[in-house]
């Protein structure tokens, strides 16, 4: 109970911030990637802000052995950098900067619902379920492929 | 270039609060505060940890209502979108597939992958910033789209 507090309480804090930065207006962002043109620079220092904070907590807080309220840090360990993870900036940098949405500043856009924010979000999470899907049966084909090279080694 | 509506000082304040935010969740479920990958864990969930998820993205919701309910800022009622339907249609789908594929977007990548010196997220940041610069430009000089 106590740990769902402190979901709430992380996304509260996380959809007020960006609420309070702009970002939720997508004519502000999409001004933002248009250093050519119309530029508004503020969302430089959303990023400036986070970081800052981040920068000096997250060490802080990893020198704990574990968390407060659970058994272990789940931060991602991989350090490969693969085609997977420029294909899916490319692909999420052109949806980004065609509407102006990310994905959090469109879930807390859902506190002012409208039929644009209903179909984006619509869109992400029909995007993401298909993805998600097709990504779980590659890494299945993978895995089976591995176990085959494995099989066809030790015959 | 012509620089327009700056406002450093709410969007200084608004990173802060996001950044208190992942290093809050850091702290005490040791978790990432990436929204793409929070979200996604609802849409086509793992076994178990799916109710603080929720939860979370609830979260961001209610922020939203705060911001309106103290009016902390520009009125919502302003914001409009930026394209017609069908390209917001296509812009979500890019979004859902491109952070999935990529794990991580702006949060995940861009604020706490930046802040552990991830060089991942480092080189995640990068593409999808210069892709969405690129894709503004295209879509607002070009004319294209």
């Amino acid at each position: 109970m106590i740990s769902l507090l402190a979901a709430l309480a992380a996304g509260t804090l996380f959809g007020l911030g960006l609420a309070v930065a702009g970002m939720i207006d997508p004519a502000k962002v999409i001004n933002f990637l248009d250093p050519l043109g119309t530029w508004d620079p503020s969302l430089a220092f959303v990023m400036g802000g986070g970081l800052l904070v981040n920068a000096i907590a997250t060490p802080l807080i990893m020198r704990r052995k574990t968390p407060i309220l659970a058994e272990f840090f789940r931060t991602p360990s991989k350090q490969q950098i693969d085609k997977r993870l420029i294909i899916g900036g490319v692909l999420f940098g052109a949806g980004w900067g065609l509407a102006g949405y990310c994905p959090g500043p469109m879930i807390t856009s859902l506190s002012f619902a409208n039929s644009d924010i209903i179909t984006v979000v619509g869109a992400y999470i029909v995007g993401t379920l298909i993805a998600r899907t097709l990504l779980r049966a590659w890494e299945r084909d993978q895995l089976t492929e591995k176990q085959r090279a494995e099989r066809s080694c030790i015959e | 270039m012509e620089i327009i509506n700056f406002t450093p000082v709410p969007a200084f304040i608004g990173g802060a609060l996001i950044g208190l935010s992942a290093a809050f969740l850091l702290l005490v479920k040791g978790r990432v505060a990436g929204i793409s990958g929070i979200a996604g864990g609802i849409i086509l969930p793992e076994k178990g940890d799916v109710s603080w998820r929720i939860v979370f993205v609830l979260g961001l919701i209610l922020g939203g209502l705060i911001y309106q309910y103290f009016e902390l800022g520009p009125d919502v009622s302003l914001i409009v979108a930026q394209t017609d339907k069908s390209l917001l249609i296509v812009a979500g789908l890019l979004v859902g597939v491109g952070t999935t594929i990529g794990t991580g977007c702006t949060s995940g990548h861009g604020i706490c992958g930046l802040a552990r010196r991830s060089p991942r997220s480092l080189v995640a940041t990068l593409t999808f910033m210069s892709s969405a610069a690129v894709t503004v430009f295209i879509v607002r000089h070009l004319g294209g789209a």
